[in-house]
């Protein structure tokens, strides 16, 4: 809640924000609900952030060291599951909460009330499913995927984890709801389609991704929980049921999953790098029509996280071909932003240089999903160490770069004053290098077949996991100076002007910093 | 879109409400109470209990909060439009909810069940595990009957899913109806309408009791009879719930008729219940070919 200072004293609108804790759990205001969701994932972050740093102090040496092995199945279950429901969408829900209603001239979302239910069940989903550390059998240590038949030896544990999953799927799904119809139905006059900047386009489509594809990983885990408690046979084959069948449906939802919690970054970026280079976006059309065609692919690729499972060679043949081609839009993507770069009269703020950190990593777990992506070589690296780098580097320094990026570019306009740019700059190149450790040498230890999700290892892959904890540890502490530079911005320093940026472009400059608690009562007009 | 709003009054943003908080303890206390209830805690199901109050009173209350202000003229043509918006976007994620367990009704027959009985490039493997197994559908022989026991028989089409077929497009005709005499003014036929569409929508959830009776006793159908008896209680089960909810949504929709709360003009509620019904109508003729007949 430390944004409640920057708000307080703004009171100057007639309409200024209630008294109190009163004002955070009845808020019917976007900015509001906005600061509550990147308050919410900043907390989870450092949770998913403390699991991380027991896997990587487990794995510094060979040998059991210092958890036992379920609770290191734990750790890597339940890191997953907060990092990606707890830290990633909900930040991108809150940025797109602050930011999309600014961007399209909107007074706030289409469906105030709703937008506030989205983020309150966040909260008690994340209780449910962390209350389980403490329940005899201890929290899930099946995998964040859940697969029938492992999950469903969990203990106590298992119902709080299906139920829990269900409320933060209702969560996105309402969320989800409220940010669609919310740009389809408040842009301000003269905002055609074909004017909203990129954030907005490409939550759009995350939208629909969200809406399309939540739905079906409760029907996934409403059918785990039928199977382990009201005896019937989805996943298991004496009943004719198929373990495998619990995988496909599982990843045609978590593949879009992937690509939710990868397009509002490219939005992100698509912002950021036009102002610090001083150019309009090259491509915006064809960015557009990348991120739809990515978007129809997701849907259509899942089984290539399956390629070792035994399917049909039809299956294997056709989710390669269609997984290589998701290439061809990312590179539109890739190029454009290099394109709008080119010939720029470019600075570097912390803001561009986490974009750019972004577009150089981002292409590197890119390259390293290719590899996956093609059936035969992927025989080779499947549940290795090569697809904990790869994710990592499209999760890490793609989703977290971006939000990170978007953090700096618009905490501003958020609390009203500058940060501090040489701790920001700080902790850009703290993070960037330590990163880098902590995950470039698992590329080695995948492709030396080192096993992900298990908590010993044979004594040659020492040297590599000893750099890479050393890498970790050292990246966790330096998201500290990310904590410090929040916290210090939003307590004072340097008043920040409306446009902040010099080259900024778009609605939410022409707005007072820090933003009123009512932005566009009246819509602007845009030409 | 955006021009036609143009010279519309300010966008209602509704003041601080209590609801959101209000439902979302409840949903928790629900999760909550029927996690430990699964895991045979004493005050599993009283907590859950307590959650489905909390939920009622909210959904209550929430939907006054609307109703009266819908009733005081606060909302403006694009409120309107955020509300067909923001049902849309519902109905199409009750669609791909349903589609996750159409999935695996049609993974069970196309792939699994087949692969069982010998099919396919692992087709050999049979042999080893349970060679006995004849792959049929619907499955009245299980792979391995030793932990689970088979059903003897499963519901035909044309006897109470046929009538149930009826009934449903049936009220879809009658709610048309009541929408056609409502943008008429005809009070009484859009009362009469929607009395109409209650009543087939609760004879329904009556005979799908009766047949889920006729499939227990006389059939031993149960969820726990393999993946036949799982797919046709999870989606038929799951579609009836629907079926209840929805009834439940036009009798309140029936009563704010009576009230005359809708208007030629100003009648939202009623049309998204109405794409609701529909929609659900429309799951049942997948669930009719699908799960019954072919």
């Amino acid at each position: 809640m430390s944004h409640a200072a920057a708000h307080a004293d703004h009171h100057d609108h007639h309409h200024g924000p209630a008294k109190g804790i009163g004002r955070w759990l009845y808020t019917t205001n976007h900015k509001d609900i906005g600061t509550m969701y990147m308050v919410f994932a900043l907390i989870m972050f450092f949770i998913g952030g403390a699991m991380a740093m027991v896997i990587r102090a487990e794995l510094f040496q060979p040998g059991l060291q210092l958890v036992d092995p379920q609770f290191f199945n734990s750790m890597t279950t339940m890191h997953a599951l907060v990092m990606i429901f707890g830290a990633v969408m909900p930040a991108f829900v809150g940025l797109a909460n602050w930011m999309v209603p600014v961007m399209i001239g909107a007074p706030d979302m289409a469906l105030p009330r709703l937008n506030n239910w989205s983020f309150w069940i966040m909260p008690f989903a994340f209780l449910l499913l962390l209350s389980t550390l403490f329940l005899p059998g201890g929290a899930p240590a099946g995998g964040w995927t859940m697969y029938a038949p492992l999950v469903l030896q969990t203990g106590e544990a298992f119902p709080f984890l299906i139920l829990a999953v269900h409320m933060m799927g209702i969560s996105s799904v309402l969320g989800a709801i409220n940010i669609i119809a919310t740009i389809f139905n408040m842009r301000a006059p003269g905002m055609t389609y074909m004017k909203l900047p990129l954030f907005v386009w490409t939550w759009i489509i995350t939208a629909f991704l969200l809406i399309t594809s939540i739905p079906v990983l409760a029907g996934a885990v409403t059918m785990l929980l039928t199977d382990k408690y009201f005896g019937t046979s989805f996943f298991n084959a004496a009943g004719g049921g198929d373990p495998v069948m619990f995988q496909h449906i599982f990843w045609f939802f978590g593949h879009p999953e992937v690509y939710i919690m990868i397009l509002p970054a490219f939005g992100i970026v698509s912002a950021i790098i036009p102002t610090f280079a001083r150019k309009p976006l090259f491509g915006y059309e064809s960015m557009v029509y990348a991120t739809a065609s990515i978007a129809f692919l997701s849907f259509i690729v899942w089984a290539h996280h399956m390629f070792t499972v035994g399917m049909p060679l039809a299956g294997e043949l056709f989710f390669m071909y269609t997984t290589v081609l998701i290439a061809v839009p990312t590179g539109v993507k890739v190029f454009n932003w290099v394109a709008t770069m080119w010939r720029g009269s470019m600075t570097f703020e912390t803001p561009m240089l986490f974009a750019l950190g972004f577009v150089v990593l981002f292409t590197i777990g890119g390259f390293s999903g290719l590899m996956l992506g093609v059936t035969p070589v992927d025989f080779q690296y499947h549940d290795t160490y090569f697809v904990v780098a790869h994710f990592h580097y499209v999760l890490v320094t793609g989703a977290v770069f971006s939000i990170m990026a978007a953090t700096y570019y618009w905490l501003p306009k958020w609390t009203g004053h500058m940060y501090d740019e040489r701790l920001g700059k700080l902790h850009f190149w703290s993070s960037v290098i330590t990163v880098n450790i902590l995950f470039f040498p698992q590329h080695f230890l995948g492709l030396a077949g080192m096993p992900r999700r298990i908590p010993d290892y044979a004594v040659q892959f020492t040297d590599f996991n000893m750099i890479s904890s050393i890498g970790g540890f050292a990246f966790g502490l330096s998201q500290l100076l990310f904590l410090a530079v929040v916290i210090k911005c939003a307590r004072g320093g340097e008043k920040a002007t409306d446009r902040v940026w010099e080259g900024a472009e778009g609605l939410e400059w022409t707005l007072p910093s820090p933003a009123p608690y009512h932005s566009f009562t009246t819509p602007p007009i845009v030409r | 879109m955006a021009s036609s709003n143009t010279q519309t009054p300010a966008y209602y943003v509704p003041d601080s409400s209590i609801w959101p908080i209000v439902g979302a303890v409840g949903l928790f206390l629900t999760a909550f109470g029927f996690a430990n209830s699964l895991n045979d805690h004493a005050n599993g199901m009283t907590i859950m209990n307590v959650g489905l109050i909390v939920l009622l009173v909210m959904i209550w209350g929430w939907f006054s909060d609307v109703i009266s202000e819908s009733v005081a003229g606060k909302y403006s043509p694009q409120v309107d439009v955020s509300f067909r918006w923001g049902m849309i976007w519902f109905i199409v994620s009750e669609v791909m909810f349903f589609a996750a367990f159409f999935g695996a009704l049609f993974y069970a027959r196309q792939f699994s069940v087949p692969w069982l009985g010998g099919d396919g490039s692992k087709g050999p493997v049979q042999e080893l595990i349970w060679p006995a197994f004849d792959a049929t559908w619907p499955l009245l022989q299980l792979p391995d009957p030793t932990h689970l026991a088979p059903a003897a028989g499963v519901i035909g089409p044309w006897g109470l899913p046929l009538i149930n077929t009826l009934i449903l497009l049936t009220s879809g005709a009658t709610v048309t109806w009541a929408h056609h005499a409502l943008l008429h003014e005809d009070r009484r036929g859009l009362i009469a309408g929607l009395a109409l569409t209650v009543a087939l929508g609760f004879i329904f959830v009556y005979l799908q009791i009766l047949e889920y009776g006729h499939a227990m006793h006389e059939y031993h159908l149960t969820m726990a009879s393999g993946i036949y008896g799982a797919t046709f209680f999870m989606l038929t089960g799951f579609h009836g719930f629907h079926v209840t909810l929805g009834a439940i949504m036009l009798t309140v929709i029936l009563a704010r008729a009576i009230w005359g709360h809708f208007t030629p003009q100003n009648h939202f509620a009623f049309e998204a219940v109405a794409w609701y019904w529909h929609f659900v109508d429309v799951v049942w003729l997948g669930l009719f070919i699908f799960v019954y007949w072919l």
